[in-house]
């Protein structure tokens, strides 16, 4: 299973219960978001509107149907702007 | 389909630019140039306090001065509810963008637009704002960061609990959130190194100082529509927010793009536009309105300053073993300070095994920050590149051979998660390596500095059309605003997969109805994502071209190919058929299906990094503390440069609007709060007689996910300036100068206080 690791420590953790790492059973980013909202009540909602994720290096800003492997190691991170 | 391997014609060639006649000759027709007819002007009622609550606000003398059509206050505006969005270039609250545009029970920092009045002319809308009657009631204030910080601060938002920390507090402060970054083992980090260095730096917050300040033109038709001519960095996001903060839908507003006169990030949030189409829905007219330079610094938000230690343990030997890194970024009146990026960009150039980075996102009472050039990274570079250079001193390595020793590359896993993937960051060190200005011998009296920075750079989402016009010229629309130069870039773009000249394809800002939405210009994004749009629409458009001229030879659409502009038989098999280019097949379109054209809206993702080197050399006036640039080089990776001129020019603006940050730039607050320099004669920004030439070196090691290899240039540059300019001070001197800006009466006061 695909693990999530969270390096920010602003508001993705209030909903983790302080928990920073763990498995998802998800194949793609969107089925990974509404897994991650199933598990934890608003991260989900957290990471679609505010949080870019890095899945095995790459990072993602939006995109539902980027797939997942197995063993992929997924880093949520805060959205990026720019000037 | 993928170009970084071909023979190209356009891309990387030096056309002359598509705007520059329009804006030369004064003809652009910038927000500010707009008229409607029967127009109010719309001004603004700015707070004279800090802090205040309004305990009253009286209209009534105001609404019955002859010429008068509309007042508004807060009462006016939707009570919106707090919710973060990412429409912008950052998170933002919608609740606090409407608070920002129009304060309610409150203000919250002096400039604050608590009401506003249209009226016929401008002087009437000035006597207007006078009878405006307003009853404050004073409170405390506070402006510096840490001081924001401090227990007893005063509390600008009763409702403000920190988050990010556990448990969670029960106490209201001025600290937003708290943000941190681990890897490895920081203190098995510190315990291995055999050298270690730490320094306290601040740094002020500056601003964007576009040259135009911010300006719209709106009308609300009695049906209900609203139409906007407005400056900005995205119509689509002033299109949006201008919906969410008076509860219309998107359907009902067209927003028209102006030309820019500059934005840095600056114009990527709306003031004015919320503001205006009510006082237009109000009297029934259209609206104008246009900040003047003092409202700009009062009222428009410019970058954080912070306060930041840093401390970095090495071996004998250069490695890196451990930085850690404390950031207190000030966000303004409402959350929202780019301490998250602030945190991710400081240590990004570099392979580090064992990091830890604490961010935090405090409000004070000066005008909301908003986005500018590397959001964070700038502020975050100055402090780690100073103190990197502490190290190569104290370690007796040469200040290159330090950062090549740690240099990320191809692989490093970066401390906020994400592993570096064809990067330019060592090749960009090598550049430097080779470069005459870093092998030059040191003229007498002058110091060298070198300091690097990193951006993301970003993608999203975009649309472009390709027409091909009844005489086969070409148009290209975007619904991207071109503030760097992307009408040229995307344009040569087009041509280059079209196999025609650049000055074929004349490219097009399209508003809000007539183009497919396109997140903001800003992140470096627009080459990158737009131009991967149009690329696609021109492909698309080839392959429509050659369906027809099949159609017309007769043959199967594969024994065609098209090439230099024109569709030729592929080999002789194919017939011997005279080629047909796109004026032929133009000609002939309503024959072969109609009208040419594509449009493609994508979300680009594989945006690559940009990473950059500057050296500076320096000479300081020991009488007057005067630091002068005397040397200036910018080496940065770009991917592959589409026009190399705009490409030297965004490095060249970076550096140039960080030699501004680095030496002068600050905002001056009296004992009430009140900003003192709020104008261009006493904020100082470069000018043509403090700079040198700026040698822009362009180094290209393509994005394998952009068609042509592009990436963002936009931001790096703005990142190493500061560091590279107090590295130079500091050998030139032997003094360390941790406070931003390094303007003559500090450096005065170091020289005198080290004797």
């Amino acid at each position: 299973m695909p693990t999530v690791v969270l390096s920010s420590g602003s508001a993705a953790q209030q909903f983790t219960a302080g928990q920073t790492e763990f498995e998802v059973e998800a194949t793609n980013f969107r089925r990974l978001i509404l897994e991650l909202e199933r598990r934890f009540p608003g991260l989900g909602h957290q990471v679609e509107e505010s949080m870019a994720i890095a899945i095995d290096g790459e990072i993602f800003q939006d995109a539902y149907s980027v797939e997942l492997r197995p063993g992929s190691e997924i880093y949520l991170i805060p959205k990026i702007g720019g000037g | 389909m993928n170009y970084i391997d071909s023979s190209l014609k356009v891309v990387g060639t030096r056309p002359i630019r598509p705007d520059g006649v329009d804006k030369v000759t004064g003809r652009a027709v910038f927000a500010a140039d707009t008229r409607a007819s029967g127009m109010l002007w719309g001004k603004i009622l700015r707070s004279p306090h800090a802090h205040a609550n309004i305990v009253s606000i009286d209209t009534t003398k105001a609404a019955a001065l002859k010429g008068v059509f509309a007042v508004v206050t807060g009462q006016d505006f939707p009570e919106i509810a707090s919710e973060e969005a990412f429409v912008g270039e950052g998170p933002m609250n919608f609740r606090d963008l409407s608070l920002n545009c129009m304060a309610r029970t409150k203000v919250l920092y002096e400039g604050h637009a608590l009401a506003a009045v249209a009226a016929s002319t401008q002087e009437i809308a000035d006597q207007a704002l006078a009878l405006i009657d307003v009853t404050y009631e004073v409170l405390p204030h506070v402006i510096d960061v840490e001081d924001a910080m401090a227990p007893g601060a005063p509390v600008l938002h009763a409702d403000m609990f920190t988050s990010g920390v556990t448990p969670k507090p029960e106490t209201a402060s001025n600290i937003a959130k708290v943000v941190t970054f681990k890897k490895g083992d920081i203190d098995a980090g510190f315990a291995e190194a055999e050298v270690i260095v730490e320094g306290s730096y601040t740094t002020q917050p500056v601003h964007q100082a576009y040259i135009e300040p911010h300006a719209c033109l709106a009308t609300y038709s009695p049906d209900g529509q609203v139409q906007i001519h407005s400056s900005s960095q995205g119509h689509f996001m002033i299109r949006a927010y201008v919906a969410k903060l008076l509860g219309m839908s998107i359907s009902n507003i067209r927003v028209n793009p102006a030309e820019i006169g500059g934005g840095f990030g600056g114009k990527t949030l709306v003031y004015l536009e919320p503001v205006a189409v009510t006082l237009s829905k109000k009297s029934g007219r259209s609206v104008k309105m246009q900040m003047t330079r003092e409202d700009v610094f009062r009222a428009s938000g410019p970058t954080s300053g912070a306060a930041m230690t840093v401390k970095i343990g090495a071996k004998k030997d250069g490695t890196i073993v451990a930085a850690q890194q404390v950031l207190k970024f000030q966000a303004g009146a409402f959350a929202g300070s780019p301490i998250g990026p602030g945190c991710m960009c400081g240590f990004a150039m570099y392979d580090l095994p064992n990091v830890d980075v604490v961010g935090y996102d405090v409000v004070s009472n000066r005008p909301k920050v908003a986005a500018y050039r590397a959001p964070g990274a700038p502020i975050t570079s100055f402090a780690v590149e100073s103190l990197m250079d502490e190290l190569a001193i104290k370690l007796g390595i040469d200040a290159l051979t330090l950062r090549e020793k740690n240099a990320a590359k191809n692989g490093t896993k970066t401390h906020y998660g994400p592993v570096h993937q064809n990067i330019g960051f060592t090749a960009v060190l090598d550049a430097v390596k080779s470069h005459p200005h870093w092998k030059s011998p040191l003229k007498e009296g002058h110091g060298r500095g070198l300091a690097t920075g990193f951006w993301f750079n970003i993608g999203g989402e975009s649309s472009a059309q390709v027409h091909v016009n009844e005489d086969g010229t070409v148009t290209a629309a975007t619904g991207s605003p071109d503030i760097g130069g992307s009408r040229a870039s995307i344009g040569m773009m087009v041509a280059e997969v079209l196999g025609v000249p650049a000055t074929t394809v004349r490219t097009i800002v399209a508003d809000t109805a007539s183009i497919g939405f396109t997140f903001l210009t800003g992140g470096s994004r627009v080459t990158f994502a737009t131009g991967m749009a149009a690329t696609q629409a021109a492909e698309k458009v080839v392959e429509d071209l050659k369906r027809r001229a099949a159609q017309t030879w007769d043959i199967p659409v594969d024994a065609v190919e098209w090439k230099d502009g024109a569709a030729y038989p592929a080999g002789s098999n194919a017939g011997a058929f005279e080629p047909l280019d796109l004026a032929a097949l133009a000609l002939k379109a309503g024959r072969t299906g109609g009208p040419i054209l594509a449009e493609v809206s994508i979300n680009a993702q594989g945006a690559g990094p940009g990473f950059g080197a500057h050296i500076c050399d320096v000479s300081v006036d020991k009488e007057t503390g005067h630091v002068k640039i005397e040397r200036y080089t910018a080496i940065q990776d770009v991917g592959k440069a589409i026009h190399p001129s705009y490409v030297e020019g965004q490095i060249q603006g970076g550096a140039a609007q960080g030699i501004g940050w680095a030496l002068s730039e600050e905002y001056i607050y009296n004992a009430k709060g009140l900003m003192e320099n709020a104008g261009f004669l006493d904020y100082r920004v470069p000018v043509a007689s403090d700079m040198p030439m700026i040698e822009a070196v362009l180094v290209e090691v393509p994005n394998p996910r952009h068609p042509f290899g592009a990436r963002g240039v936009g931001e790096v540059p703005i990142v190493p300036p500061m560091a590279a300019i107090a590295n130079a001070i500091r050998s030139a001197t032997g003094l360390r100068m941790p406070d931003l800006p390094m303007s003559p009466p500090k450096v005065r006061a170091a020289l005198d206080a080290a004797g």
